[in-house]
């Protein structure tokens, strides 16, 4: 990424010698990087051939974590986080603990076979769902994530309204995650989910609570999408240029600590997928967790950066700052 | 240079403030007033500017509204839909000129 200024720097002009988290609230846990989908955009390559799987006895310390250190909310990822073969146990010993639950779901695994009970055992263990979702078209969203998903995602999205997700004013919280389908920016968050909103339910009589937005990292898959396009040095030039200072408090990186399927800690998915551990002098696995170090951590940058401060920003949980 | 047109004129637009850069602010100010969102979205505008862009065969403005469009979520039926649009209003524009023509003819005709 040699075509811009480091994103250091760039922080640096803003008067941020050095990016701190801040508070951290979620442990956000990658399962593995196994997946029945084999997105174009996936930052971690992530797909059905996947080997990485989180093994049980690293399962068994993301309870110990969590429960020593009383943290509010474990945010579940993957590749599909469903398709661990211990993540059922997992999402029941957290609802003991009364932390918050967050899964991120890419849908059409809730159709797989032996898959298809977990809508009502999300509904039961008050998990809150971040469902992937690019677009309220079938063409779009086959295009980026494979033949067919589509249709499965509605169906998925069908059960779970039925379930009480998504209904206006449940508890059962269903929110979507929109990626641009190719190497441009996301939409203003608040006008797409309007547009989404009216849509999904004219066309699908599909509802959900929240859209967020993500902007796609021009790393894993991606990048290499956007070096075969030849979109790369375009796309990180618009990146650096729509720097904006003010989503840098907000970013998610200050208030989650990130742990890959090995155990290793991280400060972000992204840095996870990049192989770009905590700094040195941190805790570097989870079995070294250790809350008030972790907590105003120094964060560790890479260009690759960029991608949540551009715009209105991006992250797990949508934009930043103010469109 | 071999051709007329050149994509990577469309990042340097400010050159054209350089000789008259007063009449430029003027024009900049104008321009992202008329398409910041009002009664219409920003959306709806980005659709707008797609398809006159199309009218006025601007391969620098098709290049930067299909991309606005698509960042403002729009998708290619809808802007396929706009292109249409202008297509038609180009059409009837040539069309209804079809009565000068019959005009004409009748003017010189027994």
């Amino acid at each position: 990424m040699a075509t811009v200024a480091p994103f250091a720097r760039q922080l640096e002009h803003v008067g941020y010698r050095e990016l701190k988290a801040i508070q951290v609230q979620t442990l956000q846990v990658n399962l593995g990087w196994r997946c029945n989908q084999s997105c174009k955009h996936c930052h971690l390559a992530a797909g059905p051939d996947r080997p990485e799987m989180m093994a049980p006895d690293l399962v068994e310390e993301v309870l110990l974590v969590a429960g020593r250190w009383s943290l509010p909310e474990v945010d579940l990822t993957g590749g599909a986080p469903e398709l661990h073969p211990r993540f059922e146990y997992l999402v029941g010993r957290l609802h003991g603990l009364g932390v918050r639950i967050l899964s991120r779901c890419n849908l059409t695994v809730l159709l797989e076979p032996g898959k298809e009970h977990l809508p009502r055992f999300f509904r039961d263990h008050g998990v809150e769902l971040i469902c992937s979702l690019p677009y309220f078209q079938e063409e779009m969203v086959d295009r980026v994530r494979g033949p067919g998903a589509f249709q499965k995602s509605l169906e998925a999205l069908h059960r779970l309204n039925r379930l009480g997700y998504g209904q206006p004013g449940s508890d059962l919280k269903l929110n979507l995650m929109f990626n641009p389908a190719g190497a441009y920016f996301p939409p203003e968050q608040g006008g797409l989910q309007a547009l989404f909103r009216r849509e999904l339910e004219r066309r699908h009589q599909v509802r959900f609570h929240r859209l967020y937005t993500l902007l796609n990292m021009p790393i894993g898959r991606f990048r290499h999408y956007l070096q075969q396009s030849r979109n790369y040095e375009g796309y990180m030039g618009k990146l650096a240029a729509s720097f904006n200072p003010e989503t840098v408090a907000g970013l998610m990186c200050r208030r989650l600590v990130s742990v890959a399927w090995d155990g290793r800690l991280y400060d972000c998915d992204f840095n996870q997928a990049l192989g770009l551990p905590l700094k040195e002098g941190m805790p570097q696995y989870l079995q070294d967790f250790d809350l008030p170090a972790l907590a105003s951590r120094p964060i560790n940058l890479g260009d690759h950066c960029y991608g949540c401060t551009a715009g209105a920003g991006s992250s797990c949980g949508g934009k930043l700052a103010a469109e | 240079m071999s051709h007329y047109y050149d994509d990577q004129d469309l990042e340097r637009f400010p050159e054209i403030g350089k000789h008259c850069p007063e009449l430029y602010d003027y024009f900049l100010n104008y321009y992202q007033g008329v398409m910041a969102a009002g009664a219409l979205t920003v959306r709806e505008k980005a659709l707008i500017a797609l398809a006159v862009a199309h009218a006025v065969q601007c391969p620098y403005c098709i290049d930067a509204y299909t991309r606005v469009s698509l960042e403002a979520g729009s998708n290619l039926e809808e802007m396929t839909e706009a292109v249409h649009v202008a297509v038609a209003i180009r059409g009837g524009a040539a069309l209804i000129h079809g009565l000068q023509m019959q005009r004409a003819a009748a003017k010189i005709s027994i």
